[in-house]
């Protein structure tokens, strides 16, 4: 559990967060708290009071039931005294030391006693051919695995992720994704993940916290948050779409095609190697949708689900948004001249077309297997 | 050594001792003050900032009175000294160690300041959130990246008081075999008749000294940077 209320300012910005995530309650797995927003939030200023490098004017914070500051009775760990690992935006590994005694910088307060031993560090970031190597010859995403190494290894009760990725590329991003992923999966480790990119959210979030000018807007399940229309502004136009949690049905090899079940029914994409039963998450562009007043017959796109407009989205312009109902939310971005002539209101229904190639691997997230799309038709 | 005099031997063993004591001295003070200096906040920071950059700038022989005034025998400091723990500066090897670390001690905190403020507070608190102490950051990542600029600020401070001479002179004067360093000694010679075989003799020697001491400064230099890799990235 993290409950956090602080407040701090700094010159013209001032901080003033509180929201609790559970997120050390999922079980077995810790669980990720993804902290999102853009850049100038006060993601990282967050952060920082969090790991006592910063201190808060006031207020309190508590991770899995210690007290780490709390202005009214005084406390104040100090940042070595909190157990929280960090793993920095730009990895900080200390270049004097070689990659193994960076890894075991942390593990003198452990004695070597925490539940991650140094080989299961080693075997599950793929180190082993890195310990001697000095941090200045290892190449970015090195960098970073090196930098959760060496937070994992000192025994943390919960893991500070400062956007590890923003400084890597795109093939160097992909790499390391799924190493915090089997971090999320395997270790039991709870993560604050701080992030201003939708395909990390998508991918690693149990728990969205939304941050914007230094102010927690909104904190909750990212399938739930991404389809608030109020959120959008802060989620994205552009990029907007909703997020469905789906599980691998089965695979059609010879037409190319993988079947998701998801809360809708079954959603057909592009043929994906994940294994059968595999739950994850998917993003639907808002613009990859369309919509039709009746079940449209011998068209290309694959997927048509039927459903009830729920929602249009209020924005001047040429392009609204639409909010259906397919037994989870489901976003269409359609011409302003096109809901006009098909008269869409809320209440209507209607049938949501998404073209399968639509689909692509990177909107696809292994993400967060706990929302199920059972959870989601309540 | 069989090829130097009696005379030049002991010259330059007064000197190797004298410099060698003074840079040892010097440098823990040397780091304390640039630590306050980078990383402290107090009052009075730029009074302590510009004495110590006071003997750069001063002409030595007035470093080397005020020296006397302070250390001396009779004098404010020097006076406790001698009455309580029966050391006294004046007219003494040490005092010659004193007035050569004064002198080299602005050149020492300049390079230990520069290489301090190169260090990353970022790497500091990186270090602190894995759970060390402020004393085990101090000691595990702050000095050793300080490492190339104590010892740049040693070798420049180990020259600087190798040559040191007006301080010197006036602080605890001209003794054979106490306080006549190199340099002093060089500068007897030329004021005797007939001197100036020796004081040529004298001048290659401090030379030779100088480059000896360069020589293994680059050295040490370089086995550092070998022990720490590529110094490329923060």
């Amino acid at each position: 559990m993290i409950e956090v209320d602080v407040r701090r300012r700094h010159g013209a910005f001032t901080l003033d967060a509180q929201f609790a995530a559970n997120a050390m309650d999922t079980g077995d797995r810790g669980g990720v708290t993804v902290l999102f927003g853009r850049s100038g939030a006060g993601k990282t200023s967050l952060v920082n009071l969090l790991a006592g490098l910063d201190r808060p004017d006031s207020g309190r914070i508590v991770i899995g039931g210690a007290v780490l500051f709390d202005s009214e009775t005084g406390v104040d760990l100090p940042p070595e005294q909190r157990r929280l690992g960090y793993v920095f935006q730009d990895g900080r590994l200390f270049p004097h030391l070689s990659v193994l005694r960076n890894l075991t910088y942390g593990m003198k307060r452990t004695a070597g006693g925490g539940p991650v031993t140094l080989e299961t560090a080693i075997d599950l970031l793929d180190l082993g051919a890195l310990l001697d190597r000095r941090p200045a010859t290892l190449s970015g995403g090195e960098k970073q695995r090196v930098a959760i190494g060496r937070a994992l290894l000192a025994n943390p009760r919960l893991l500070l992720m400062d956007e590890p990725l923003a400084s890597l590329d795109a093939a160097r991003k992909n790499e390391i994704l799924p190493f915090i992923e089997q971090l999320r999966d395997e270790t039991g480790i709870p993560i604050v993940y701080v992030s201003h990119a939708l395909d990390e959210v998508i991918r690693l979030a149990d728990t969205l916290v939304l941050l914007s000018d230094g102010k927690v807007v909104a904190v909750g399940g990212v399938e739930d948050l991404m389809s608030r229309l109020d959120l959008r502004p802060l989620t994205g136009r552009y990029e907007a779409g909703a997020v469905i949690a789906a599980t691998v049905r089965s695979h059609d090899e010879a037409g190319g095609l993988t079947l998701l079940d998801f809360a809708g029914g079954t959603m057909r994409v592009p043929y994906t190697d994940l294994p059968l039963g595999k739950e994850f998450r998917v993003r639907v562009r808002a613009r990859d949708v369309s919509l039709a007043l009746t079940e449209p017959t011998d068209i290309s796109i694959l997927n048509v689900f039927p459903g009830t407009v729920r929602e249009i989205g209020g924005e001047p312009g040429p392009q609204v948004d639409v909010l259906i109902d397919i037994g989870c939310p489901l976003w269409a971005r359609i011409t302003r001249h096109a809901l006009d002539k098909l008269a869409i209101a809320p209440g209507k229904p209607v049938h949501a077309l998404v073209k399968a190639v639509a689909f692509d691997r990177h909107s696809l997230g292994h993400g967060a297997g706990r929302f199920r799309p059972s959870d989601e038709t309540d | 050594m069989p090829f130097l005099t009696p005379l030049e031997t002991e010259a330059v063993a007064l000197s190797l001792r004298v410099a060698l004591v003074s840079v040892v001295f010097a440098l823990p003070t040397g780091l304390l003050v640039a630590w306050l200096l980078v990383r402290a906040r107090f009052p009075g920071k730029s009074l302590l900032d510009a004495l110590v950059h006071l003997p750069l700038v001063l002409p030595p022989v007035a470093v080397g009175y005020l020296l006397l005034i302070a250390l001396g025998r009779n004098g404010v400091i020097g006076g406790w000294l001698y009455d309580s723990f029966g050391i006294s500066f004046a007219f003494t090897w040490k005092g010659a160690a004193v007035a050569a670390a004064v002198m080299a001690f602005p050149l020492m905190v300049r390079a230990m300041r520069l290489s301090l403020e190169a260090v990353d507070p970022g790497l500091e608190a990186a270090a602190r959130t894995l759970g060390a102490t402020r004393r085990r950051v101090f000691l595990t990542v702050t000095l050793p990246l300080m490492a190339p600029g104590i010892l740049a600020g040693g070798v420049l401070a180990f020259a600087r008081a190798l040559g040191e001479f007006g301080a010197t002179i006036t602080f605890v004067s001209n003794i054979p075999g106490e306080t006549r360093t190199l340099p002093i000694a060089l500068y007897t010679l030329t004021q005797t008749p007939g001197g100036e075989a020796s004081a040529a003799r004298l001048a290659i020697l401090a030379a030779l000294l100088a480059f000896a001491a360069l020589i293994g400064s680059e050295w040490l230099a370089r086995r550092v940077k070998a022990t720490r890799g590529a110094k490329a990235g923060s």
